[in-house]
């Protein structure tokens, strides 16, 4: 099932009664889901993707624009008629029920021609507690067992009525870091058996990136890119999606373009052709520096860090305003821990320019 | 280890010697003076011990009818006092915007002086030289026969006396159950609504189950509330219980004390022991139901 957004708005009046107007939480939210894709919805808190994803459960009405699910407009449809599934931040599980009830629950609603008998309801409660793993635990109520195994029952229990859409509000943000891998695995896994369109919030990136086949991120209510996750990372439209996405994250300069060469504090460090003559931010992904005594771009080294696969050099620049520079490079190659100064030669595609007073991205061929 | 024993003690000691004066010490005098026969303050003498003094009390017409009133009133305001205050809990709770205004008027009764309210309602129920009272006028306007609430029929009289007694327990209720209510995880009414769940079944299988452990509460102070009724009965009946047939288990062991019919200490305390055990007897039986349909 294709879930469609169409200039999908969301504005509350201005809590703050002096400044008046209005408050945009999405604005213009336009997007087609692809059938049985999984879709994350990335963005800092406050940016609206929790609001989007309760504008396509129901639970908030739009202010403005449609909402389809394949072709049926379901804008005006209360939650229960839509056919969702949403999993919520903090599970909200009954907690005075046991599993096996809490999954049964959703199927118990149904009425009239969708009534199931109590075989049909067992046998289809067993079935999402075996697809999330956890048939074992039937008998438990929800506060004896582990966030994980709440996150699952919780995920049973939106899937047990065959939703047309499973969302996700935050689904691991309650669960410890080992935990999180697992169940991100999971979801991807379960994903990937039901089909089901999935439509998954969250403020990780990393998260985003790693289960995702398109990722939305947003900021302050508005949509910045919308693509696969390493287009994302590799080619961002702006400076906040740059900064955004990836860990360590890019590191920032003050730039500037004169002739088509880019300089970082006076150094001319890259060609940049096809770029008129101005004051740039450049972002520069750690990956991006390789250390080279012919490079053109110089830092002091204030110290390396070596982890095994990879090292870091933590550098500083004048030009640098993203704090420190972090550069990774592979640990194959051996740096003296000691050196005062480094010399990096760029790899033009992991350098971005950005402008100065839009921070809109620039392109520039090589 | 020896130390850090007594030093919890010490720490416990000042509520342990407050408790002791003024909580077991009492206690224990009032057991034993139920079972010492005439025991008079002013010579601190009594003529013999036994359980004379209970089967005296239980003999007692008034202590009966006190006992009787006791529990009429126990049994009709508890559930219909707990039920309203449920229902205009939740009507306030679905009301958001003048929830506060009616909020405050829902509490002003918890405020505002017993004795006063009783005369207000003297206003209301009780007819005089002048008028029938409020309530009598709204009856014969519909057509009635008027009825004297106050020194009237024993019916109309605990009529009154519950409908006063729900009123003045009403607020503290509502408050109780108002902010239970406000601390339901309101996602748990939005899975809910996702899942398509009727209002009936979410009241009966969400909302009731996750605000248990308050109505629970809220049932046992309320039993053990009414049947320490008092004040209340003579804001409106005035103190001379007995002859008004609305005493209750406290008026009579007052009476027995205090009233110029009383200076009876081992009869009071006789009737005091056995409110004590009534009481205990209920919680304990309402600790057990709760116990096995509250969910923790």
């Amino acid at each position: 099932m294709k879930v469609v957004l169409e200039h999908l708005t969301k504005r509350y009046p201005n809590r703050n009664k002096k400044e008046g107007g209005e408050v945009v939480a999405v604005g213009d939210f336009t997007f087609e889901i692809p059938d049985g894709k999984l879709v994350g919805l990335l963005g800092p808190s406050g940016c609206g993707k929790s609001t989007t994803l309760n504008m396509i459960s129901g639970l908030t009405e739009p202010t403005e624009g449609k909402i389809f699910f394949g072709d049926d407009d379901v804008t005006k449809l209360p939650p229960e008629n839509r056919g969702v599934g949403l999993v919520f931040q903090n599970y909200a599980l009954y907690p005075h029920l046991t599993v096996m009830k809490n999954i049964l629950f959703p199927l118990q609603n149904l009425k009239g021609p969708d009534k199931l008998t109590k075989e049909e309801m067992n046998a289809r409660a067993l079935e999402a507690a075996r697809l999330v793993q956890i048939e074992a635990l039937l008998d438990r109520k929800p506060s004896e067992m582990s966030g994980g195994q709440q996150q699952r029952v919780a995920i049973a229990r939106a899937l047990v009525k065959m939703p047309r859409v499973l969302l996700l509000d935050e689904p691991l943000s309650n669960l410890d870091a080992r935990l999180r891998l697992q169940t991100r695995e999971e979801i991807r896994r379960i994903q990937r058996e039901t089909g089901i369109t999935t439509v998954f919030v969250t403020h990780d990136q990393e998260e985003a990136m790693s289960i995702s086949d398109v990722i939305v991120v947003m900021k302050e209510g508005y949509v910045q890119q919308i693509d696969e996750p390493q287009n994302v990372y590799d080619d961002p439209v702006n400076l906040f999606v740059a900064k955004f996405l990836g860990t360590p994250a890019i590191n920032v300069f003050e730039g500037h373009v004169a002739a088509e060469q880019l300089y970082i504090g006076g150094e001319p460090v890259l060609r940049v052709t096809g770029v008129p003559d101005q004051d740039v931010y450049v972002g520069i992904r750690p990956e991006g520096f390789v250390p080279d005594e012919k490079g053109n771009f110089g830092c002091g080294v204030s110290r390396v860090e070596v982890m095994g696969r990879d090292t870091s050099i933590i550098a500083e620049n004048s030009a640098c305003i993203s704090g420190q520079i972090r550069a990774i490079i592979s640990s194959v190659r051996k740096i003296d821990k000691n050196a005062a100064s480094v010399r990096f030669s760029l790899l033009p595609e992991k350098v971005h320019l950005f402008s100065k007073e839009t921070e809109e991205r620039i392109r520039f061929r090589e | 280890m020896g130390k850090s024993k007594y030093k919890g003690w010490l720490y416990l000691l000042p509520a342990i010697v407050f408790l002791a004066v003024f909580m077991v010490y009492p206690l224990v005098d009032v057991l034993v003076y139920s079972a010492e026969e005439g025991y008079s303050f002013a010579s601190q003498t009594y003529t013999g011990t036994g359980l004379f003094n209970y089967s005296y009390v239980l003999h007692d017409p008034y202590f009966l009818q006190a006992v009787k009133n006791t529990f009429l009133i126990v049994i009709i305001t508890v559930p219909l006092s707990t039920g309203f205050a449920l229902l205009i809990s939740l009507a306030l709770t679905s009301i958001p915007k003048l929830k506060n205004l009616f909020q405050t008027i829902y509490f002003l009764p918890y405020v505002t002086n017993t004795l006063a309210v009783g005369l207000v309602f003297m206003i209301l129920f009780k007819p005089t030289f002048y008028t029938d009272g409020m309530v009598n006028l709204l009856i014969k306007f519909f057509g009635g026969q008027a009825v004297d609430f106050i020194e009237g029929p024993y019916w109309a009289k605990m009529f009154v006396m519950c409908f006063y007694t729900i009123w003045v327990v009403l607020p503290f209720k509502i408050l109780i159950l108002t902010s239970a209510l406000a601390s339901v995880d309101q996602n748990l009414y939005n899975a809910a609504k996702i899942d398509g769940t009727s209002k009936s079944r979410t009241f009966f299988r969400i909302t009731l189950p996750m605000i248990s452990p308050m109505l629970f509460y809220l049932i046992i102070t309320g039993f053990i509330g009414a049947f320490k009724a008092y004040s209340d009965e003579v804001a409106l009946f005035g103190t001379n219980l007995n002859v008004a047939g609305m005493n209750t288990i406290v008026g009579y062991v007052y009476d027995m004390l205090y009233s110029s019919g009383g200076g009876y200490p081992s009869y009071a305390s006789a009737a005091a022991i056995m409110l004590f055990v009534i009481v205990l007897t209920i919680t304990c039986i309402n600790l057990m139901v709760s116990r096995r349909s509250v969910h923790y």
